[in-house]
């Protein structure tokens, strides 16, 4: 048969010599790679006590944004549920009663929100149909769960936490590459 | 004398037909159809008098007629101009109407809030497929946009002043349709509005069509508020018997699994209403169990209200209690057990208006 590649290595059946035979040489070379791997460093990294850096975009769990004054974002149009490729995003809507304008920017909001992170691909799809910069993917994988009811993940699982109120607990969730990016001596 | 008037031929954007005198530019292209027929915000067939505001419809006329074939000075509003013989109009073939609709959809859009996401209309606006096709990605606008104090026209019909564009559409229906007409555009200039001149509320029979017509979301639907988006409903086709003489029951019913979210009037495919519906269709039938069905309304592929509708599927015979000896699969997990969302106990259709956050606080939590 004709060789495809040049790269065919043609095997010599040739009587192995003495030293061949006593394997020695060989083991020697092997072991020498293997001690040779002690002295480099280690690639593994102690998840979860270390966490290797995620890539710019890099799409994680999902979370719902607020604004600067701790307003949920969302306004339930229904744009990432029909952007959702999985069918994975459920939602109601709801108006907004007087009195409750510092929880929701604008007059409609979403009332229920939830994602059926069994369904979810993260394609991030969702996160580039909103129109109000509500949903983000996150740096944070889906953690796992004994349960399958454990995924279906509501409003209490992916709204961020509020800005003005919780502000640590915000800027985590927010995750460290977006706060590196928004703050210009980072640079 | 000849039974037959005579036909005058006409043609518009390279394509000729013959139309019967004293049709206007904007019916005969539409005989034509298809990208020919130019848009239109303010004109309806059905309503006498409309046409004339919007100026999206304006066309370019290159001959006027066989007998004097010089071109019109300025471009004129097709829907109400009417044909001449041997007229020769040019739509989306000529530089100059495109120009003058971007520019048109530049001014409807000065003034709108392009709150599009919160919008009921959204989905099936017209303004919407119009700014697609001929707007800007951005406004050149720089100054506050044009508020207007809350006006409540009662429990069935939501105004939204700041969307209007000021079509008079709602204003010819209810002049043409119902016994009193109680709104109008009050104030001239920026300052018109839509309104009843003391806060009434409208409760005219078929004064729901005014929701129909309305070109862009000023006047929805208050039953349907904020209870879901269109593109995720079903539209069927469906009629009753109604008592009004002036009804004839067809309409498109308009469901989210088996609630009925919605009722409107069936609409050709210009988007204008078929048959007027009378307010009891409209808004206090909203069970099945009223309705006879006929069948699945035919939604162009193109409109976002077809995602997801898949059509002509034939489901896959369910072989599985047969393979398992009569036995039902065991269900590893019910979705409804965990979501609160599309929970069957609650029907989002039954709430009288939007829904609010005291509807859900009886919630069943998990």
């Amino acid at each position: 048969m004709q060789a495809l590649t040049n790269r065919v290595k043609v095997v010599e059946r040739k009587p192995m010599t003495f030293m061949e035979r006593t394997y020695l040489p060989g083991i020697f070379k092997g072991m020498m790679i293997t001690f040779g791997h002690m002295f480099k460093k280690k690639p593994t990294v102690n998840y979860p006590e270390k966490t290797r850096p995620f890539s710019a975009v890099f799409r994680g769990l999902h979370v719902l944004n607020r604004d600067e004054e701790g307003r949920e974002r969302c306004t339930a149009c229904g744009l990432c549920a029909v952007a959702c490729p999985a069918e994975a995003i459920t939602m109601e809507a709801a108006e907004r009663l007087p009195g409750e304008e510092k929880l929701y920017r604008e007059e409609k909001y979403a009332v229920k929100y939830e994602i059926n992170m069994l369904r979810c691909i993260f394609c991030g799809l969702c996160e580039e149909a909103c129109p109000k910069d509500a949903i983000y993917l996150s740096e944070t994988f889906a953690p796992s769960n004994f349960t399958r009811k454990g995924f279906i993940y509501g409003k209490e699982e992916l709204l961020i936490p509020d800005p003005v109120m919780e502000p640590e607990a915000y800027a985590k969730a927010r995750g460290e590459h977006v706060v590196k990016t928004s703050d210009p001596a980072a640079k | 004398m000849a039974d037959a008037p005579k036909l005058f031929k006409v043609t518009i954007d390279n394509i000729t037909i013959d139309v019967e005198p004293g049709t206007s530019i904007l019916q005969a292209a539409r005989k034509i159809g298809g990208d020919v027929a130019p848009p239109a915000m303010c004109y309806y067939t059905k309503l006498k008098g409309s046409g004339g505001k919007c100026r999206t419809c304006l066309v370019e006329v290159a001959a006027g007629s066989t007998a004097d074939p010089r071109p019109m000075p300025k471009l004129v509003a097709s829907c109400r101009t009417n044909v001449m013989d041997g007229m020769v109009v040019k739509n989306i073939t000529s530089e100059k109407v495109i120009d003058a609709r971007n520019g048109i959809v530049e001014f409807l859009l000065i003034n709108h809030p392009l709150d599009c996401p919160i919008c009921d209309q959204a989905g099936e606006c017209h303004l919407q497929d119009l700014s697609y096709e001929h707007g800007k990605e951005s406004t050149r606008y720089e100054f506050p946009r044009r508020t207007f104090e809350k006006h409540d026209l009662g429990p069935y019909i939501q105004l939204h002043m700041t969307r209007c564009i000021l079509c008079y559409r709602c204003v010819f229906t209810a002049d043409q349709l119902t016994e009193k007409r109680e709104h109008g555009v009050l104030d001239r200039g920026d300052h018109s509005e839509i309104a009843t001149y003391i806060q009434k509320s409208l409760h005219n029979d078929f004064i729901g069509n005014v929701i129909d017509v309305c070109p862009v979301g000023a006047l929805t639907d208050k039953t349907f508020r904020f209870k879901n988006r269109v593109w995720f409903l079903k539209p069927v086709d469906a009629h009753r018997n109604c008592s009004h003489p002036k009804c004839n029951g067809k309409v498109t019913l308009w469901y989210r699994g088996e609630e009925v979210f919605r009722v409107t009037a069936r609409k050709d495919q210009w988007g204008e209403v078929e048959d007027w519906i009378c307010n009891e269709c409209r808004f206090e039938k909203k069970k099945t169990a009223d309705w006879e069905i006929e069948g699945p309304t035919k939604v162009s592929r193109h409109s976002v209200i077809s995602q997801g509708h898949y059509v002509g599927v034939q489901r896959p015979k369910e072989v599985l209690n047969e393979v398992m000896g009569g036995r039902a699969p065991k269900l590893l997990m019910d979705i409804h057990s965990v979501s609160e969302v599309n929970n069957p106990a609650i029907d989002l259709s039954e709430i009288e208006g939007p829904a609010h956050s005291t509807d859900f606080k009886t919630d069943n939590k998990r």
